[in-house]
């Protein structure tokens, strides 16, 4: 059996009250954890969130949202690349941020 | 009594707007989905509880919203917030919108004509507009951008493209319009369901008289001059159509310039702007008891959004066309230059039909005598994209 993985996630104001969850969630992953797992955990356990983090089709990221974690933008990165050990082991979340734009 | 009760959408939320027949004391609930764009929100006939909304942002998409008593609640058909998914694969998806591709009932539609000329994918971008069926409140359908038309039969859960729209020999010559290629428009006779009427910025008009399987372009008469063949089949920048329940076959067409009527389910147009100051605008309804009676809201010109000399006026055909008089009762008549949208006209259905209208500038009015005199329900609102009214018992 795959050993799991606690993860935290830090979602922006809209989609927390869409989920109608506080700042941060904590999610169950199995190794290897990457952003597409964690979506994948994500959207199983909160399913009013698919279609608006990644597209429904593509599965590729809005392009008005980023992802961080330990201070580093991930956003560019392949979205299977494995996360930080930070983040696997639950010292720091993964933060899905909504760009700064618009009015 | 009855009493009326007025959905907005708004560029930052939607508002309840409810009142008891006499239409002067309002109460307003909202924002409802505060900071997202409510492009439109309309209740079921058969079922007056039952409103749907479209939800979307620019950040994440779009979002469907069911409420089941009226707007007081609201969630997403089939997830409902707060509740353990069932185990297995989901059975809902309320924001998921493709275009159907499929060899069974769908052509290989692969582009349409973008702003150079080129051809460009068909990209879901919104729902524009949800009309639910006049007989089942469980099924809606949704006019998207880029323009195609989607049906649900499960209220809202799951969503499914009328492909024949966009397979039309005609669909790869369609092209966006300034606010992008958007369905906007869907119209079902209440004497026939399957006949319906869509229309599309910038490709016109649609009929299907087989429930949506396939699809006839209904522009002959139309003329828009940035055309250069005065019988293009499409290319024409519709903006609103409407009719009267009594005479199904007879439509009326605010187009991006120019008032239109049809008599023959829209077989021929003709032009009836008459004497009005400026026959360019958005929004066009008909009185709920007068199928005569018109309404529309000229704006200066598709250069300058906004009413000729600052002056807010609703114009009214009591004869289907041709001529108009300005109702200007209670209604800026200087320093006003708002806009109001396709889809943010409508009319009740009570003994003294009331109007009603949106503007950009965040001002909801009503007039409680078919436009004789207008008050504002509110003023200061994010700006309007949608209105519907529900006439309730």
């Amino acid at each position: 059996m795959e050993p799991t993985n606690q993860i935290r996630v830090q979602l922006p104001y809209h989609l927390r009250n869409l989920a109608q969850v506080g700042n941060e969630i904590t999610l169950e992953v199995a190794s290897p954890v990457s952003i597409t797992t964690v979506l994948d955990a994500l959207e199983a356990r909160y399913p009013m969130l698919r279609g608006t983090i990644r597209d429904h089709g593509t599965l590729k990221r809005r392009p008005f949202l980023r992802f961080f974690a330990c201070q580093e933008d991930l956003s560019l990165d392949p979205m299977d690349n494995p996360l930080p050990a930070a983040v696997t082991d639950g010292r720091e979340p993964l933060l899905i941020i909504g760009a700064i734009a618009g009015g | 009594m009855s009493s009326v009760r007025v959905l907005v959408g708004t560029h930052k939320g939607a508002f309840v707007l409810t009142s008891d027949g006499k239409r002067n004391k309002w109460d307003v609930s909202g924002p409802h989905f505060a900071g997202w764009e409510i492009y439109h929100l309309k209740g079921s006939t058969v079922d007056p509880n039952r409103i749907y909304a479209s939800q979307t942002s620019g950040w994440f998409g779009q979002v469907l919203q069911r409420s089941d008593d009226g707007g007081k609640t609201w969630h997403q058909p089939g997830v409902p917030a707060g509740q353990e998914p069932a185990p297995g694969p989901p059975q809902a998806v309320p924001n998921k919108f493709v275009y159907d591709q499929s060899p069974e009932t769908g052509k290989p539609l692969t582009t349409h004509q973008f702003y150079d000329g080129s051809q460009h994918p068909w990209e879901f971008k919104r729902v524009w507009h949800l009309e639910p069926c006049l007989k089942n409140p469980d099924t809606v359908f949704a006019g998207v951008e880029d323009a195609a038309i989607f049906r649900s039969t499960d209220g809202g859960e799951n969503w499914h493209e009328l492909s024949g729209l966009r397979g039309h020999p005609t669909g790869p010559f369609w092209s966006p319009g300034a606010g992008g290629m958007c369905l906007h428009t869907i119209v079902i006779d209440p004497k026939n369901t399957d006949r319906m009427y869509v229309a599309i910025s910038a490709a016109g008009a649609f009929r299907t008289d087989d429930g949506g399987q396939t699809w006839k372009p209904i522009n002959k008469g139309l003329y828009s001059k940035y055309i250069p063949d005065p019988n293009a089949e499409v290319g024409h920048c519709v903006h609103r159509i409407a009719l009267h329940p009594s005479k199904p076959d007879t439509l009326f067409m605010q187009k991006h310039w120019d008032v239109m009527r049809t008599d023959d389910a829209g077989d021929n147009w003709t032009k009836i702007s008459g004497n009005l100051p400026t026959d360019f605008g958005f929004c066009i309804d008909v009185h709920a008891h007068e199928p005569e009676t018109v309404y529309v809201v000229p704006i200066k010109s598709d250069s300058e959004h906004f009413p000729m000399d600052g002056a807010l006026r609703v114009f009214r055909s009591k004869s289907g066309g041709n001529e108009w008089e300005a109702l200007t009762n209670g209604l800026p008549q200087k320093d006003c230059y708002v806009n109001v949208l396709r889809d943010a006209m409508a009319v009740d259905k009570l003994d003294d039909c009331g109007i009603y209208f949106g503007t950009t500038g965040g001002q909801v009015y009503v007039s409680p005598n078919g436009g004789d005199k207008w008050q504002p329900i509110v003023e200061n609102l994010p700006s309007v994209l949608s209105v519907e009214v529900q006439t309730l018992a």
